[in-house]
């Protein structure tokens, strides 16, 4: 197999420009667009009738916004937690197959550029995209808080919530990973839409409630544990994690408790020894926070990456005709 | 300047058990245009798709003015312009937004991008709907659109596959026209067709695929020499009884059909003359004697089916 000379980023730019601009004046962005609005503000609005009763007590008030939840609605975070795949699965799931069934790719292959570049273009034009969104979004939350609670945000709090917008694009990020590949390994739109959602459904509804199966599949709860008022043992709480951190909401979820949640100290098991001397509900301060979410990220980044290679090896191999 | 544009040897692909294209040998000069010609199937589209980089051959090599696709794809697809069988382009914005996409993809200098692309939509007849969006085209209207983005990049060699299939005849004519206008730049032209009689007019030379090889190939008269055994094809349309007979005991004469009072005289030379004579002497009545190009049609058919030649 002989070397190819030539670079394969020639032509990303011209490929993410003309994507960018289909995106962003599309009609499938613009309902995303008011979906992600309308459920996020409308959490937010809620979080801040409760909030405004307590400006005085918190002080972390600002990340409040985020993650405060009065029932019947959730949290503006536990929105995001369902909407971000869904805007990011929107609008990749046909970035590969439209242009096959459009019957354009063949000849835009045959202009002097890799297919790299098409796929890159691509990629990178939906996550500009997600991220615009995205962050159209979180300042409109932290304007909003601005206006109604008269407050302004300390400079840790809103690193920490750049944090999460980061955060929240990588997890983004991720779903489109999901959505391109099922889009060059289907030929149908429907059927590459379909995947993506199932899949979605799967890790997100699905996963927690198997895990718990599988949990007391293998350690069934133990009879004289319970009735000395014990919790479950120690190997079952660590496979249950274990099992629930294969799904990219729970690594997700875990990142944001950590990072809109000072005081969250570990995010698994903690023994009472290990709880001495420590202060209950004092903050960790920022750096300490990111060390203990880093494996997290790092955990959603890797599957971005391995997914969209999945993906690019899929594509570079596949045939151009029908 | 070497004459040869496109070299391709003992070119192979197989997916699985199937040799989609079993070995051919091709060349191209320079501003030539040469007729892929054979039945869905038998390779011509893979052959292709090999030439662009776009597929890895099995085996064989291609020099494409002195590139080899497999190393050099981004200098060969410069050189090559692809007319895909029935092209798709983006139905949402308008015949100058789609070119302007592939030009910049190409590379063209930008300020000399609008410019080119004004020319070769007026070239292809589609400046007066420039400006509108190609979901409204019809399919005619984007193969012209297609040949005037291989225009407009001013390469020098144009890949066209199946341009003339699911057109109508005035489509057709008007499509042929335009690529003969290619050649005019000095474009040489590879033209993929199941239609054999409608190319053969603008082709300079033709190669008959068959099950993934080139089994005849040069100009249509010498084919027909080679297969049909004779170059000259006369049309007589003439009433009288016994005409037919006589004429086929001309010297000369390999074959006489007949279709619809049409006789379609075979023959080694011009036998106007001749063929004049004899319906005088038979006191036929003649309508008409022209003289018409051997059909590739008929060449494929003799070719490959010998019974059909003895009806």
């Amino acid at each position: 197999m002989p070397q190819r000379r030539g670079s394969p980023f020639t032509g990303v730019s011209v490929v993410f420009r003309k994507e960018i601009a289909d995106h962003i004046g599309g009609m499938r962005m613009r309902v995303l667009e008011w979906l992600v609005l309308l459920t996020g503000i409308g959490a937010i609005y809620t979080a801040i009738q409760d909030l405004r009763t307590t400006t005085a007590e918190d002080p972390f008030l600002f990340l409040r916004l985020f993650t405060h939840a009065r029932s019947p609605l959730p949290s503006f975070v536990s929105v995001l937690v369902f909407l971000v795949p869904l805007v990011a699965i929107g609008l990749g799931f046909d970035s590969v197959n439209g242009e096959f069934n459009r019957r354009t790719l063949s000849r835009i292959l045959a202009q002097p550029i890799y297919r790299d570049a098409l796929l890159f273009g691509k990629f990178l034009a939906c996550l500009a995209t997600l991220a615009i969104a995205l962050a159209t979004l979180w300042l409109l939350v932290i304007g909003l808080g601005l206006v109604t609670l008269g407050v302004p945000p300390n400079s840790e709090e809103i690193l920490r919530a750049g944090a999460f917008l980061i955060v929240a694009i990588t997890y983004g990020g991720l779903w489109l990973a999901v959505a391109i590949a099922c889009s060059v390994f289907f030929r149908s739109a429907a059927t590459s839409a379909l995947t993506a959602l199932g899949l979605w459904l799967l890790v997100s509804i699905v996963w927690p409630l198997l895990v718990e199966f599988v949990v007391t599949a293998i350690y069934p709860p133990d009879p004289a544990m319970l009735l000395f008022g014990g919790g479950p043992s120690l190997g079952s709480l660590e496979l249950q994690q274990r099992l629930s951190r294969l799904s990219p909401s729970t690594l997700f979820g875990e990142s944001v408790l950590g990072l809109l949640h000072p005081s969250t100290r570990a995010l698994g098991p903690i023994f009472m020894s290990q709880l001495e001397g420590a202060v209950p509900g004092a903050p960790l301060g920022l750096g300490q926070s990111l060390l203990l979410i880093w494996p997290q990220v790092t955990g959603l980044l890797g599957a971005m990456v391995m997914l969209f290679v999945t993906a690019y090896v899929a594509f570079q191999r596949q045939e151009v005709r029908a | 300047m070497n004459s040869i544009l496109l070299s391709v040897c003992g070119l192979k692909k197989r997916y699985g058990p199937i040799n989609a294209v079993a070995g051919i040998d091709l060349e191209l000069r320079r501003g030539e245009i040469l007729g892929l010609l054979g039945p869905n199937g038998a390779g011509k589209t893979t052959a292709i798709l090999m030439m662009l980089g776009l597929t890895e051959p099995s085996d064989g090599t291609i020099d494409i003015d002195g590139f080899d696709p497999r190393r050099d794809p981004l200098e060969v697809k410069r050189r090559v312009g692809y007319l895909p069988d029935s092209v798709g382009f983006y139905d949402n914005l308008t015949a100058r937004q789609n070119l302007r996409y592939t030009a910049r993809l190409g590379g063209l200098p930008r300020p000399k991008i609008e410019a080119k692309i004004d020319r070769s939509l007026r070239r292809v007849g589609l400046d007066p709907v420039a400006d509108r969006r190609v979901g409204t085209f019809s399919r005619g209207m984007r193969q012209r659109l297609g040949i005037a983005e291989i225009l407009m990049r001013g390469v020098k060699l144009a890949i066209l596959d199946e341009p003339t299939s699911g057109l109508d005849p005035q489509a057709t004519f008007e499509l042929l026209e335009i690529i003969r206008d290619l050649k005019l730049d000095g474009t040489a032209v590879l033209l993929s067709s199941h239609l054999l009689d409608r190319v053969q007019a603008v082709c300079d030379r033709v190669a008959l695929f068959h099950e993934g090889r080139i089994v005849l190939e040069g100009t249509v008269p010498e084919l027909a020499q080679n297969v049909l055994g004779a170059g000259y094809v006369f049309e007589v349309e003439v009433v009288g009884a016994g005409v037919r007979r006589l004429i086929a005991h001309l010297e000369g004469v390999r074959e006489v059909t007949e279709d619809d009072g049409i006789l379609r005289v075979l023959a080694d030379r011009d036998l106007r003359a001749e063929l004049a004579q004899a319906v005088v002497r038979s006191n036929g009545s003649l309508f008409r004697l022209s003289s018409a190009e051997p059909s590739l049609d008929a060449i494929y058919r003799h070719h490959f089916e010998p019974s059909h030649a003895a009806a």
